[in-house]
């Protein structure tokens, strides 16, 4: 239907409609003020001066510059090395501040926290897991009081800077338990099976109905005593772990022990002075420190 | 309804006709030049006026800090988490504008809205340069020499001194007053300052300047949810057609009444459209285009005064009110009725809400996050830890203690990474003037006083001089 036809005149205005009929409902048709037209070039021209200041145009070989030569990336740019020099001008504090003395000066304190965190996520959080607390198959959970060498500040400082089992260092953290039912073969499996239930039973943990103490007692102090501990409460200099606390790096079950006794545990981890800067192994000491374990 | 054809072709766009609203004076004028002084005095000097809050806190009585992310009213602080206050507000602007709407139609268009008194800021200022409607109409049409050059420049550079003004008042509102003056004398405030006292001189000259009621009719939602709201018992600036009706001149009337005719008491002056700022016609009745603003109320009652008539041909009326008098039936106000009932109802109660809310708010707050990496630690002899990361908000202007304790199952222990005990054990954690503090807190239980895998407990912190507690309760997972 030609809706030109049905165009008429509304009775209460007075102003013409524009013909489109809706269920008896009809639209005026009024004129738009001028001033709107106007709004609609100058957004138009605004568009145009966009095009000429800022990029804009997607070009097969990136888009056109613009001539103010606006990029947010390069914006972010500056601000990320406005922000390296901010950390970097804090850190030179930390690098010439003693262990305790960032420690007990807030605002270090709080830096090097920050700092050894994200440094912690993108290089120890690998094993020892986001907020430090381990993984099963010997990697220690780092917030409990327990550390096989030691948990002051200076200690952790050192085994985070030389490693563990780290051959390519010759500072590194060495201890080395005998395998002694596999290749060193000093122990029978049923001898063997006497010292796991003699360690059960120095942390309280049952042991077997029929298992032999007193002879897992005597072997222990043959054997195992001399790194140890005649009480089996082990020892940080040498890196020998308490045998007496509920912490167990490889399980406490009577399996994992004897498998532990048989063919000896030797976890690695890598020296860190090779990789990270000093004042970030500071920061991740301090971090380590504040977990809830540090001495 | 609809009647005949259209001939004529419809242009898609028309230039809007210019309105030059004339001078009036009467009750209505008085009420908005007390309006317009009180507002814009409000708003152009509040931001000098100091309120002291003690050394640490800045003494700008009205201030939003956005870099401390602090906003000041006086007496009252509002932290960002406390939004709310400003939700509440906003209800209670709507809640308070469908009420004055439900009492007496448009009084915010006519009387508050910030485009109406700006307009009539600009209006005067053109009336002061160019005359009164009559000089300007005569002036616009004329040739344009030396002298309507002149005036026309005088009053666009008085515009635009008042839309400086205007945007230089909004940014001393962002940052000290004082302050801001200083640098923006000497050419040194930040360039947000300047940015923003552009914007704002700018859509100031525009919308007051230039579009006036263009922004009611073509821009503002308010028009519309108005007339959706109002009711036939809703006082309007209304025109007694029982009464005006049928107008004509004194001469016709004079005419009418010796042969005993019914004759108006409207003489069809056209005052009332001459005066009107958006420039319609009140004889039409209630319309989109009236902002009630009174106005025209004054101009008839002038000229009433004059031919010796009585007043209020045009008043502040009920649609109800105007048929009963059409059929001679008396008139009545229904001001209390359902609908305002409500809307005041409304208002007490979030009003209410508010004030209780903020008069017995605490001025420290405590947040607990449980560290879910690792959920919880054994440590040496057995003992089991859980490790939370603890806010404590100070929300006084001076450094607060605060010790830290634990409710939980006997022998609950807690500690505060990097902050000292005291002589009871317990963790007093210093926090500054209006701010907060992140503390790693430890808690442990010795072995075998819990079986269950979670226990409920409650963190606490005591300011140690004040005696303000607060608490916040979080799980204790163990093996």
């Amino acid at each position: 239907m030609d809706t030109e036809t049905k165009k008429q005149i509304d009775e209460l205005s007075g102003t013409a409609t524009t013909g489109h009929d809706w269920d008896g409902i009809r639209e005026l048709d009024t004129p738009m003020p001028r001033w709107w037209l106007w709004t609609f070039y100058l957004c138009i021209i605004w568009a145009v001066g966009y095009w000429v200041l800022y990029p804009a145009w997607p070009l097969p070989g990136g888009p056109t510059p613009g001539i103010l030569g606006f990029s947010s990336r390069a914006n972010v740019a500056v601000e990320l090395a406005s922000l390296h020099d901010q950390r970097e001008a804090m850190a030179a504090g930390l690098a010439t501040t003693s262990l305790q003395g960032i420690r007990d000066n807030p605002d270090m304190f709080r830096f090097a926290i920050a700092r050894g965190r994200a440094a912690f996520g993108d290089n120890c959080a690998g094993c020892h897991g986001l907020g430090g607390g381990g993984a099963k198959g010997g990697y220690p959970n780092l917030n409990d009081d327990d550390w096989i060498w030691g948990g002051s500040l200076d200690a952790i400082h050192t085994t985070l800077l030389n490693g563990i089992r780290w051959t390519a260092n010759n500072d590194t953290r060495i201890a080395q338990m005998p395998a002694f039912g596999g290749k060193d073969g000093v122990l029978k499996p049923a001898e063997i099976n006497a010292v796991a239930n003699y360690v059960r039973s120095l942390s309280g943990l049952p042991t077997e109905p029929d298992a032999k103490l007193a002879l897992g007692k005597e072997l222990f102090v043959t054997n195992c005593a001399a790194c140890h501990g005649e009480a089996g409460k082990g020892n940080q200099e040498l890196g020998s772990p308490n045998l007496t606390d509920a912490i167990w790096l490889y399980g406490s079950d009577l399996k994992s022990i004897t498998e532990t006794i048989t063919y000896s545990r030797a976890g690695v981890m890598p020296a860190w002075k090779d990789r990270l800067d000093p004042v970030t192994i500071k920061a991740l000491t301090i971090y380590v420190h504040s977990l809830g374990g540090g001495q | 309804m609809s009647t005949p054809e259209v001939q004529a072709e419809i242009p898609f766009f028309a230039p809007s006709p210019k309105v030059y609203p004339q001078q009036v004076s009467g009750r209505f004028r008085r009420i908005k030049w007390v309006i317009l002084f009180v507002t814009l005095g409000i708003y152009y000097f509040l931001p000098f006026v100091r309120w002291d809050r003690g050394p640490n806190l800045p003494d700008q009585a009205v201030l939003v800090d956005f870099e401390r992310r602090r906003f000041y009213f006086f007496f009252i602080e509002i932290w960002p988490q406390e939004v709310y206050y400003f939700t509440g507000l906003l209800i209670m602007a709507a809640v308070t504008l469908f009420l004055l709407n439900a009492v007496a139609g448009r009084l915010w268009c006519g009387y508050t809205c910030p485009q109406t008194v700006w307009s009539d800021l600009f209006l005067q200022v053109e009336r002061l340069v160019e005359g009164d409607r009559r000089d300007r109409i005569k002036r616009d049409e004329g040739p344009w020499d030396t002298n309507v050059w002149r005036l026309k420049i005088t009053k666009h550079f008085l515009w635009l001194m008042i839309a400086w003004w205007t945007g230089g008042a909004w940014v001393l509102y962002f940052s000290d007053a004082p302050t801001l003056v200083y640098q923006l004398a000497t050419g040194t405030a930040p360039f947000a300052a300047y940015l923003w006292i552009a914007i704002l001189t700018f859509t100031t000259y525009v919308f007051a300047g230039h579009l006036r009621e263009q922004v009611c009719l073509y821009m503002c939602p308010w028009p519309r949810i108005q007339a959706a709201l109002t009711d036939e018992h809703a006082l309007n600036v209304s025109y007694r057609f029982d009464r005006g009706e049928p107008r004509m001149s004194l001469k016709e009337a004079r005419k009418h009444e010796a042969i005993d005719e019914k004759a108006g008491d409207c003489i069809d002056c056209h005052q009332c459209v001459a005066v009107c700022p958006t420039g319609v016609d009140i004889r039409e009745g209630s319309q989109l285009g009236c902002i009630q603003c009174g106005l025209c109320i004054d101009a008839c009652d002038s000229v009433m005064a004059k031919v010796d008539r009585p007043a209020g041909l045009i008043g502040y009326d009920t649609d109800d009110n105007i048929k009963a008098r059409a059929l001679g039936q008396p008139t009545h106000y229904r001001i209390v009725r359902p609908r305002t009932i409500v809307y005041a109802l409304l208002l007490f109660v979030v009003g209410g809400a508010m004030i209780f809310q903020l008069a017995t708010r605490a001025t420290a707050s405590i947040s607990v996050l449980h560290e879910r990496n690792p959920m919880f630690v054994v440590l040496s002899d057995g003992s089991i830890r859980n490790a939370y990361t603890v806010r404590i908000a100070n929300k006084r202007p001076e450094s607060r203690p605060f010790a830290l304790s634990v409710e939980g199952p006997v022998g609950t222990q807690i500690e505060a990474v990097g902050v000292a005990p005291t002589s009871d054990w317990r963790p007093v954690v210093e926090v500054g003037p209006d701010q907060t503090r992140e503390v790693r807190v430890l808690v442990t239980m010795p072995r075998g006083i819990i079986s269950e895998k979670s226990t409920l407990i409650s963190i606490k912190a005591a300011d140690l001089f004040a005696g303000e507690n607060v608490a916040a309760k979080e799980n204790f997972f163990a093996p």
